[in-house]
């Protein structure tokens, strides 16, 4: 499986996101960098974490302008699989590959903890591997999480499947103590219409090995490894 | 490219010329810092009378920041050497050697002036600045600490300083994409009006590629990187040098502001031209600036600059030379490049979008040549002006030795399980989650051991190795006596480190003291100091890097002496690595050391009889070495399921901190025998650790440890969800854990 990793200015997840890539499908993802033209041909695309352009003006609104965006959206509208991962969910956001827009969390504050996630199916090319309503725990680290939709994007969203994490007590509620940030409806990370981009704001990377506390994470990209090796 | 031309007009201007004179005026020796005695030396060393600039250049040179004046004479005490030790204080920062190959860099450094002043701006550069200090020696930061101490708690600016110092660390720590991943705080009433921000970074490297500041060979371009130089910040090297007032808060405009987007394109365009062989001397221009970085670099490589500062990027316009060579302006590096490689070099900076411009080239003649529009700004001789800084033996009283507190001297407690959860509820000993859940303490992905440990510990990247690290110091102790607290404050990181199973490898600290011009001040330093390298030399446990921030004080009041001591340590598998947290119910746990129940500056004293007064605990180094080497053996062995320290709180918080760890209770002895029960379960005596077992080995290991002369008591059964205490009670651990999280939330909200 080819993967490619964007390398934006102040990136800062794209070696973690790259370790990960190695270490579960086998083979290094291309690291691309934000002023390229174009990806390279691949099976898959991944906008890290991290504070591009140190989310000045508003998170992920200036990478969504670099160069190499114009070539990523046209691949995703190919039906490239994209995965954005945090600040890369918010690159998707702004490049409006993903509807609606992440706001500052309610606290005002950043938050780095490991929050429970329920995967709310498990038929697409990201969580084949979990079972459709498992709880899992990844962790988060963002200031601008708080997902904000119009209220026909999130009966969309809703409607069509296409809200892919929510976050949820150790019962599965999605209550609002379990909602770190405040987003509409618990809502950790979306799809696209077709279902082959994915943004999310926790760090599926980071939880892939039982030394840095648990192995949550890998379902996501065994996933990818199923459904594109 | 017209900047890589330009120093042909530098060149022109000869060298013997002198620049123009300042009209001198006391007052003008006065802002700067400098006495009268001291201006004299100046003017004995140019043999005339300096320039503005000039004036300037020796105003920071020579400010307690910059100069060490009043400590440098006790600072050479230290202990300093290992085998270790690749190199000690006197670089940007410390390395040590982690074997194969690699090499931790790391330095501790203090923001406190700018952080009272503006705390989100002054702890965001601290942070900035300690990151640079190490990324300028080669180093890839991987983990970010910090010692932290606020005011009262219900003080009306705490609130206030503590969201804006810890926003600040994030912001900062958590764009550039380095964890933090440790540190500790403190709230005393003493640091009211002089909060205390302390910043420890640590670095990897390859030992084969280490860079260093000596500016060796002559004719080779001077190289300015980085973001533009503002007017912010000047004489921010002599603030940090003065006691606070009623005025301080005029003095916002010195604190510097911070651009983290900015440091992490730097990071990453020096470590890529550090990849290629074209670097032979680099310093990161921090406390004043490009003044400072200059001569260091000048003098340590025994050559002249000469600079043009035409060619220096600006951010303002009409900026004088006196202003851009004291500018402290963030994210900036001076590096001395070979001749040839200037546009491989220029081709790195241009793709990561920063300024890079040769500003001048490095010269036999010894001197510091400083050429602006076309004339002089400056001509001084730089080893002169490196080493002819005052050093100060200043004059001290040793604080007097406080009496002996005993067990039964404080009023007891009748409900210790109420007293503990009055403890663990309050702002000493609460949870820290609030400041550190701010902090992304996971990116880069390798933490392996979290905040709220006794040590964090991250993996050293694609290794089975563990790079472990804590900050600590007491500083109620440290006030009380001098000596035993700078003991135990290098030896509280000891053991935190040995704790997780880590090998102690060394320390860097930070220095935070009052007025040294008052005798008792100086007192409480040198005997810290004493205390801290006793403790260093027992341990085997050299002094690297380091920092001195003097003039603590506001209105004559100074804080309590706080030397932060940062210490590192190595795991050689992390898979063998402790945590605090119980495992298994059914374990045998098992204190460590002898428990006489010292009350003397606890905070058992504190909460029964209303302050800390007496004797702090005695440190004695050769049972703290006996027993941590011993607790570091059996981690290593695998034979241990949790290991505590004991400290803040003593024996019975330690035990609480594991159930809270682990979410499992314990049901222990009342052990406690003549000793009064809240002065045993609350006691602060050193050379103590908690241990859990598998109970098929507890009598083996009690044997173990009679073996080696060293105390050991089984002092309870893990078990259930509460804490109970036979004759004594219980309490839930539900309970104790919803009011340990809820302090620091409530009190800052």
């Amino acid at each position: 499986m080819r993967s490619s990793v964007i390398v934006f200015p102040a990136s800062n997840c794209d070696r973690d996101a790259s370790v990960a890539l190695e270490q579960i499908t086998g083979s290094k993802p291309s690291m691309i960098w934000h002023a390229e033209s174009s990806v390279p041909e691949t099976d898959l695309i991944v906008l890290p974490g991290g504070f591009s352009f140190g989310d000045y003006l508003r998170s992920g609104a200036m990478a969504a302008q670099s160069p190499i965006m114009k070539d990523v959206i046209a691949k995703a509208k190919a039906g490239v699989p994209v995965l954005g991962i945090c600040n890369g969910f918010q690159v998707l956001v702004e490049s409006e590959l993903l509807p609606g827009a992440l706001m500052r969390n309610r606290d005002i504050k950043f938050l780095c903890k490991d929050v429970q996630l329920k995967v709310e199916r498990g038929d697409t090319i990201f969580t084949s591997k979990y079972n459709q309503g498992e709880i899992i725990t990844i962790p988060i680290a963002h200031h601008d999480g708080n997902y904000f939709a119009s209220d026909e994007t999130l009966k969309e969203l809703e409607g069509e499947g296409r809200v892919a994490f929510r976050y949820v007590d150790r019962d599965g509620a999605a209550t609002s103590e379990a909602n770190p940030n405040g987003s509409l409806n618990n809502i950790a990370g979306i799809y696209n219409k077709d279902m082959k981009v994915l943004g999310l704001m926790p760090h599926p990377e980071r939880l892939i090995s039982q030394e840095l506390g648990g192995t949550d994470g890998l379902g996501l990209f065994e996933s990818l490894v199923e459904a594109l090796a | 490219m017209s900047e890589m031309n330009g120093m042909s007009d530098t060149t022109i201007i000869s060298e013997t010329e002198i620049p123009e004179p300042v009209a001198i005026t006391a007052e003008l020796i006065a802002e700067h810092g400098l006495s009268d005695d001291e201006y004299k030396h100046l003017l004995e060393i140019i043999g005339r009378e300096p320039s503005s600039t000039e004036l300037g250049i020796f105003s920071v040179m020579w400010s307690e920041h910059c100069s060490y004046k009043s400590s440098r004479y006790h600072l050479k005490k230290l202990p300093v050497d290992g085998p270790q030790v690749i190199q000690g204080p006197g670089e940007n920062a410390g390395v040590v050697d982690l074997g194969d190959g690699q090499a931790a860099i790391f330095k501790m450094e203090s923001h406190n002036h700018p952080s009272y002043i503006e705390p989100f701006q002054g702890a965001a550069t601290g942070v900035g600045g300690i990151m640079r200090d190490v990324f300028t020696m080669g180093a890839r930061p991987v983990a970010n600490l910090n010692a932290l101490r606020f005011g009262a708690p219900d003080h009306p600016k705490t609130s206030h300083l503590v969201n804006g110092v810890v926003a600040g660390i994030a912001a900062y720590g958590n764009c550039m994409g380095v964890p933090t991943v440790g540190g500790e705080t403190n709230f005393d009433k003493r640091y009211d009006q002089n909060i205390l921000v302390n910043a420890m970074c640590i670095g990897l490297a390859d030992t084969d590629k280490i860079f260093y500041s000596a500016a060796k060979g002559v004719g080779l371009p001077v190289v300015y990187v980085g973001s533009k130089t503002g007017r912010d910040g000047i004489h921010g090297a002599t603030m940090a040098s003065a006691e606070f007032d009623e005025q301080t808060d005029e003095k916002r405009p010195t604190v510097q502001v911070g651009d983290p987007f900015a440091e992490k394109l730097l990071l990453e365009a020096c470590l890529e031209l550090m990849s290629s062989d074209a670097i032979i001397a680099i310093q990161d221009m921090g406390a004043a600036g490009l003044t400072s970085s200059s001569v260091e670099m000048a003098d340590k490589g025994g050559v002249g600059f000469t600079m043009n500062l035409d060619h220096v990027p600006q951010r303002e316009t009409g900026m004088t030379a006196y202003e851009m060579m004291l500018s402290e302006s963030q994210e900036r590096m001076l590096m001395v490049l070979k001749p040839g490689s200037e546009a491989s070099a220029k081709a790195i900076f241009d793709k990561w979008d920063l300024d890079f411009a040769v500003v001048g080239k490095t010269t036999d003649t010894g001197r510091l040549i400083v050429h602006h529009n076309g004339v002089v700004e400056a001509n001084l001789p730089v080893a002169t002006l490196a080493d002819s800084a005052p050093e100060y033996q200043r004059p001290f009283v040793k604080t007097p030795k406080p009496n002996f507190v005993a067990p039964s001297d404080v009023p007891a407690t009748d409900d210790v399980l109420a007293t503990l959860k009055t403890l663990m509820s309050g702002p000493h000993l609460c949870s820290r989650r609030w400041i550190y859940e701010q902090y992304d303490h996971m990116v880069m992905g390798d933490t392996v051991q979290r905040p709220g440990g006794d040590a964090a510990v991250v993996r050293v990247h694609g290794t089975n190795k563990g790079l472990a690290a804590a900050t600590d110091v007491t500083p109620r102790y440290c006030y009380a006596d001098p000596y035993e607290g700078g003991k135990q404050a290098v030896v509280e990181t000891w053991r935190n480190l040995t704790a997780v199973g880590a090998s102690p490898l060394a320390i860097t600290n930070c220095l935070n003291f009052g007025n040294p011009t008052r005798e008792e001040i100086m007192g409480q330093f040198v005997g810290c100091l004493e205390g801290m390298g006793d403790a260093c030399r027992a341990l085997d446990y050299p002094i690297v890097s380091g920092n001195v921030s003097l003039y603590n004080e506001t209105n004559g009041i100074g804080i309590p002496p706080t030397p932060a001591i940062g210490g590192i340590g190595l795991i050689d598998d992390i898979s063998t690595q402790a945590t605090v947290a119980l495992q298994n119910e059914g374990d045998v746990l098992i204190v460590i050391g002898e428990t006489t129940g010292h009350v003397g500056q606890s905070l058992y004293q504190e909460l029964q009889s209303g302050d800390f007064n007496g004797a702090p605990p005695a440190v004695d180094l050769e049972l703290e070495r006996r027993h941590g080497d011993m607790v570091r053996s059996l981690i290593v062995d695998e034979r241990l399921q949790a290991v505590h320290d004991t400290s803040d709180g003593g024996l019975l918080v330690a035990v609480a901190e594991m159930c809270l760890a682990g979410k499992i209770g314990v049901q222990l002895d009342d052990i406690s025998g003549i000793v009064p029960a809240g002065s045993f379960w609350f006691g602060e005596d050193q050379a103590r650790y908690v241990i859990s077992v598998e109970p098929s080995d507890s009598e083996a290991l009690l044997a173990d440890f009679v073996n080696k002369g060293i105390p050991a008591y089984q002092i309870g059964i893990t078990s259930g969800k509460e804490i109970s205490i036979d004759g004594h009670g219980s309490l839930p651990l539900e309970q104790l854990s919803a009011e340990f999280e809820a302090y620091l939330p409530n009190l800052l909200a």
